[in-house]
């Protein structure tokens, strides 16, 4: 069984754009953009909408469940990991990591809920595990 | 339809490790090579096209700059489009648009790189985060080239049941190729079995399911038609081409269709042939699913079909309907500066010309395709497909 052994995670460069992201991340709460005009949630987060091109942006707080869209287990890697890109129930896929799980089991369309995990001297990082 | 402008150079550099030269040095040698065999001089230049990835002057992208000064070019045309591997195929077409605009009228183009001399883990290296807008969101997670086609793969295989044996397919042909090929860096013949029992890199993809990592380059020059019909070589016309970048669309990521769906179209009605038309197609193969997923959305098989269709030696020239990189292309022979766009027009070239390896080359190939994917099909990349005739 290959497990997650916990990998050193460098920090996420923080903009102005995306503080209040970060910020929820260290209080364990992921947040996506959402469009007041177009009605749609985005990510990665933006101040414009990247489908209405309107500027009238709010956070809202996501639910933390999703589904694998897709996976990979690099095992070229001092420790093996997978990346996955995560649909949010909110819509939006994102780029992540699936942890605390034995990475031969994992499957497209399997349902994961969100964990953070700490990086190297910044925010943590939203990952997810299986459910 | 009149032409708007022809490939009259053509030269790959035969080197894979190049420990003992510099890399303006790669892109002048290959720049002497496409001029030579053309029959033209370092004079005649005035469009110079090359893309952002030469280490520059100060500013990132400024590159070409300074191969321009190690070179000595005189120009009034510059374009330094950059998408990654595909930015060949960009150049090649808006070189025929610029000469068609009359801005110059002797385009070269060139591509060169060392990341086998420099030592480089090209598939599995994190890169270090930079300050692209994305990169926070991307950076940390460990994205590298070889697990985000990786998922590419896996999910084409979760919606239409493709298998590991029938991508092992894409490299078999290659390398059935690569055997005539002097200068490919892999030149034995590997069956299905041999890939699927590699070892796995990033699942599903296999070390056998990718490109090589070598040195080298090639030039390539375009000329307007009044300068063609002053030259010996044969002639290799432009007919269409297209170009697209997709992106991640906000989070509404869909990784089961590539840039092609939209080039692919575009590039034959502006041609006025079909997929069925083309003799010979090059086919970008940074990994055998990139080249599953052009073929699919370029139209020459149905979207998800890819599997069957490459399956049982479809693409080794003399045997299958499609014969694909007749060179061993860049999972064989050779992916210099981890690029492999200006390649596929080479091998393109060579096929129209009648100049590929006897044991290669396609009968009668009068019309051919070359398709570039650049940067990562798993985030965003660069798209561009060029048709070219022998008139």
């Amino acid at each position: 069984m290959a497990e997650t052994k916990e990998r050193k995670l460098p920090a996420p460069a923080i903009s102005p754009e995306t503080q209040a992201y970060w910020d929820a991340a260290a209080q364990g709460k992921l947040l996506v953009r959402k469009c007041t005009s177009c009605g749609e949630a985005h990510h990665y987060p933006r101040t414009i909408c990247p489908f209405c091109f309107s500027d009238k942006t709010e956070w809202i707080e996501a639910s933390g469940e999703g589904k694998i869209y897709s996976y990979s287990v690099m095992r070229r890697a001092l420790e093996p990991y997978a990346i996955a890109y995560v649909t949010l129930a909110e819509g939006p896929k994102m780029v992540t990591n699936i942890v605390d799980c034995d990475f031969d089991k994992l499957a497209c369309e399997q349902s994961v809920t969100l964990v953070f995990k700490p990086t190297d001297g910044g925010p943590p990082l939203p990952m997810f595990t299986p459910v | 339809m009149a032409a708007k402008a022809y490939i009259v150079g053509a030269y790959e550099h035969p080197t894979r490790k190049a420990d003992d030269k510099s890399l303006a040095q790669l892109h002048a040698e290959v720049a002497r090579g496409a001029l030579a065999d053309a029959g033209l001089t370092k004079n005649d230049i005035d469009g110079y096209y090359c893309a952002g990835d030469v280490a520059g002057w100060e500013m990132p992208g400024s590159g070409p700059f300074s191969i321009i000064d190690y070179m000595g070019l005189n120009l009034r045309w510059l374009d330094t489009t950059e998408t990654w591997g595909s930015s060949y195929m960009h150049h090649v077409w808006h070189a025929a648009d610029a000469i068609a605009a009359g801005r110059c009228s002797v385009c070269l183009v060139t591509l060169a790189g060392r990341p086998r001399a420099q030592g480089s883990a090209t598939g599995t290296t994190v890169h270090p985060q930079g300050t692209a807008p994305e990169a926070p969101f991307e950076a940390p997670f460990g994205p590298t080239v070889t697990n985000m086609y990786g998922m590419v793969a896996a999910r084409h295989m979760y919606e239409f049941g493709t298998t590991s044996e029938q991508l092992a397919w894409i490299k078999v042909a290659a390398s059935h190729h690569a055997q005539y090929n002097p200068h490919a860096l892999l030149k034995d013949v590997v069956t299905v079995e041999d890939v699927v029992n590699s070892p796995m890199i990033s699942d599903p993809l296999h070390r056998l399911d990718c490109c090589v990592i070598t040195d080298g380059g090639g030039a390539i020059v375009v000329v307007a038609p009044e300068i063609m019909a002053t030259l010996k070589r044969p002639k290799i016309k432009l007919l269409g081409a297209s170009e697209f970048v997709k992106t991640q669309m906000g989070g509404k990521v869909d990784l089961t269709y590539s840039g092609a769906r939209f080039t692919g179209p575009a590039a034959f009605a502006e041609a006025g042939v079909t997929p069925a038309d083309i003799k010979y197609a090059s086919i970008y193969d940074s990994f055998t699913i990139t080249v599953l997923m052009q073929l699919e959305d370029l139209g020459f098989c149905e979207k998800g079909k890819g599997g069957a269709f490459v399956a049982d030696g479809n693409l080794i020239s003399g045997v299958g309907k499609l014969p694909f990189n007749t060179d061993g292309g860049g999972l064989c022979s050779n992916h210099p500066a981890n690029r492999g766009g200006l390649t596929k027009v080479l091998e393109a070239v060579r096929q129209l010309r009648g100049e590929a390896h006897p044991k290669v080359q396609v009968k009668n190939c009068d019309l051919a395709l070359a398709h570039g994917t650049g940067g990562s099909l798993g985030l965003r990349h660069g798209s561009a497909t060029v048709i070219l005739e022998r008139e």
